[in-house]
């Protein structure tokens, strides 16, 4: 409609008349560029999201399931000492050796690594901090996809021969030995002593999904056999807790399952549900965990962020386009004089619609553009804001909720997308929001407009 | 024996009424008047005459209710708004009283505004800036081209707007008050320039309650009522 030396004309006027007012226009265009900067970090920070989560979910292999043990509500009925052969004190609860026996045989599974994990504290010398002791089988390194940094890791004649060997994870390792070779050292759990055959190598933690305890965190957790693991140090475990004593008495906490085949996973899952079911009846002290599922779920909540968030970003567009449509018709007024002396030189209405449109769509664009640009800095805004959170809000007990795992774990990722839609909105907004005062320039009688002001 | 003139502009019983509720406005009541190319009027009248509206209608700002104003041949009474915007830009040059200069342009930019709406040659060529730049020569503008109006005094301001007035080639040159603002000195000034284009054949229309302007002028009409009382050469000029 219009040959392009025309257009840019009409942009540099429009531009020459929002320099005159650079404060106006600056404080007009703030609704677009947050509206256009809030788009874009929204759907940053919810791709940010679902690519860990996909991360995360492979890592745990699309092929497990993962089954943990669930300590039912304290003041349940299940919350009762058992009486399973001869006198038992305290909370029992949790997968059972027996329940790893029939898991294991299970059709389409492929393999089972028992796990039992206890936090205690570790010591060598001097140093002696707490860690994750892990009771696992040789199968674990591999489904888990850890690999090791030096050494070996638990092995099947390890466990056959109840030897007292452990593995370090890559952070643990750096804690208890700072300057010495760990390997071929003997680490001080409980009433043993553990010789390290093996460091495993460091690697990125997953938040708490699938996890037996608060997360993954596999840099610093001890492996030592399963079967050492229970004639060490049993399935009680006693802990002070002010004042009082507790119990608690679990078996297995968790058994990590790998299916044949990605379509096996599901309907695997729900013969383990149902074997569970039978053997353990009424007592709800298991769960099972399918990453698969997960993942799906994961990018259904992603969806429905974007959904909610894109609104919220979206109502501050709207917003901004109003205070633009708001500043326009004021600016339309302020300049009824200019109008009517074009009219009256021979400017038909379509001339002053496509003037002051043109200043609406420049302004909206320009905060367009602008909020694309602090788009682009979401990743290191959102850093910013983790960093004064863990400094200033979490402490040592807060840090490792599940929530604030969640929040510092978060890192947004740019939708390469959305910069040219956001823009391309702000210039929709432009047009919308600045038909309505153009026209009403347009339509104003000349003759009125010369005897103005 | 005079030959035959052609008409720049002609009244035909103009009619301009004006509804307000029950209540009309009779402005114009009855005008007819013929402008030959080259003519040079001074409309007069006290307010509420209809000098004013006979002005809007005579600059196509403003349609009659009844009656027929041509221009150049065209009907303007009948004209849609687009037809009456290009009326205006073409074959009509306004001076105001007021000046009516754009104040963020330059006196260049000012002088070329009429051309960003012509409808058949939109963009500038270098041709058209050289015109412009003539033009404020010829109004004795020419050392001050990048100049914005307020640093301009009044007089200088309103050579622009006749440079502005020009640039389209107008059949009539339409006048508004054009020395109300000025004094006496400047307004001899303007007068003299007005004078010295009417020497070079342009039409010129010139609206004033102000002897000293329309003794100027080589023909006036006096409007009363909304009708004109007198049409001829009623005042002689002295050639002050």
């Amino acid at each position: 409609m219009l040959p392009f030396g025309n257009t840019l004309r009409a942009i540099k006027l429009a531009l020459k008349s929002l320099m005159l007012h650079k404060l106006r226009s600056g404080l007009t265009m703030l609704g677009i560029v947050f509206g256009v900067f809030s788009v874009i970090a929204m759907l940053a920070i919810g791709e940010g999201a679902s690519a860990q989560a996909q991360q995360q979910v492979l890592a745990l292999g699309a092929t497990n399931i993962i089954v943990v043990s669930v300590k039912p509500p304290s003041d349940s009925a299940q919350a009762q000492g058992s009486n399973r052969g001869g006198r038992s004190f305290g909370l029992q609860y949790g997968l059972l050796r027996s329940d790893y026996r029939l898991l294991r045989s299970l059709p389409a599974i492929v393999g089972a690594v028992p796990i039992r994990e206890i936090y205690s504290e570790t010591r060598y010398l001097q140093k002696a901090p707490n860690a994750r002791v892990v009771g696992c089988t040789s199968q674990y390194l591999d489904m888990n996809h850890l690999t090791l940094q030096r050494g070996r890791f638990i092995s099947d004649a390890d466990e056959d021969r109840l030897l007292n060997v452990c593995v370090l994870g890559g952070a643990i390792a750096s804690e208890l030995f700072p300057y010495d070779d760990p390997l071929g050292k003997a680490v001080q759990i409980k009433s043993y002593r553990y010789e390290v055959v093996g460091i495993t190598q460091e690697r990125t933690a997953s938040a708490a999904i699938g996890g037996s305890m608060s997360g993954q965190d596999y840099n610093k957790d001890i492996y030592i056999p399963l079967k050492t693991f229970q004639a060490r140090i049993g399935d009680r475990v006693v802990t002070a807790v002010s004042g009082s004593f507790s119990a608690e008495q679990v078996e297995l906490n968790q058994i990590t399952i790998q299916v044949r085949e990605q379509k096996d996973v599901l309907p695997t899952a729900e013969v383990i549900k149902e074997s569970l079911t039978r053997t353990h009846g009424a007592k709800k002290d298991w769960d099972v965990i399918v990453p698969l599922e997960l993942l799906r779920q994961a990018d259904q909540i992603r969806q429905i962020f974007n959904i909610v968030l894109g609104s919220i970003a979206a109502i501050s567009l709207v917003v901004g386009g109003i205070g633009i449509m708001n500043i326009m018709l004021a600016t339309v007024t302020e300049r009824t004089r200019e109008i009517g002396i074009r009219r009256a030189l021979g400017a038909r209405r379509s001339d002053i619609v496509q003037q002051f449109l043109t200043e609406t769509i420049v302004l909206a664009g320009a905060g367009g553009l602008i909020g694309v640009l602090l788009g682009l800095s979401t990743p290191i805004a959102f850093e910013g804001i983790q960093w004064v959170v863990e400094n200033f809000v979490l402490d040592s007990g807060t840090q490792n909720s599940p929530l604030s795992k969640m929040f510092t774990d978060m890192h947004p990722q740019i939708n390469w997308f959305s910069l040219p839609i956001a823009f391309g909105i702000s210039v929709g907004i432009g047009i919308i929001f600045g038909i309505y005062p153009a026209r009403a320039a347009a339509f104003m009688d000349p003759i009125e407009a010369l005897r103005h002001e | 024996m005079t030959p035959p003139m052609r008409l720049a502009a002609q009244l035909i019983d103009l009619q301009k009424h004006y509804h307000l509720g029950e209540h009309t406005v009779k402005a114009l009541r009855g005008v007819s008047a013929d402008f030959p190319e080259g003519d040079y009027v001074a409309i007069m009248g006290s307010s509420g005459s209809g000098k004013s509206t006979l002005l809007n209608i005579l600059g196509a700002l403003d349609r009659p209710t009844f009656g027929n104003y041509i221009l150049s041949g065209y009907d303007v009474g009948t004209m849609s708004d687009d037809d009456l915007s290009e009326i205006r830009n073409r074959r009509i040059g306004f001076i105001f009283q007021s000046y009516n200069l754009i104040a963020q342009n330059t006196v260049l930019e000012n002088i070329q505004v009429p051309m960003l709406y012509r409808r058949d040659a939109r963009r500038i060529s270098p041709a058209d800036e050289q015109r412009c730049a003539d033009l404020a020569e010829r109004v004795g503008l020419g050392e001050r081209l990048d100049h914005r109006p307020f640093q301009l005094s009044g007089g200088q301001q309103q050579r622009v707007a006749i440079a502005r007035a020009l640039v389209n080639d107008p059949e009539i040159i339409l006048a508004d008050e054009p020395t109300g603002n000025l004094d006496s000195a400047t307004e001899k000034d303007i007068m003299n320039l007005l004078t010295a284009l009417n020497n070079e054949g342009r039409t010129i229309i010139i609206v004033t309650h102000e002897t000293s302007v329309a003794r100027r002028a080589k023909r006036q009409i006096v409007m009363k009522d909304g009708v004109i009382e007198r049409d001829g050469m009623l005042l002689t000029d002295d050639g002050k």
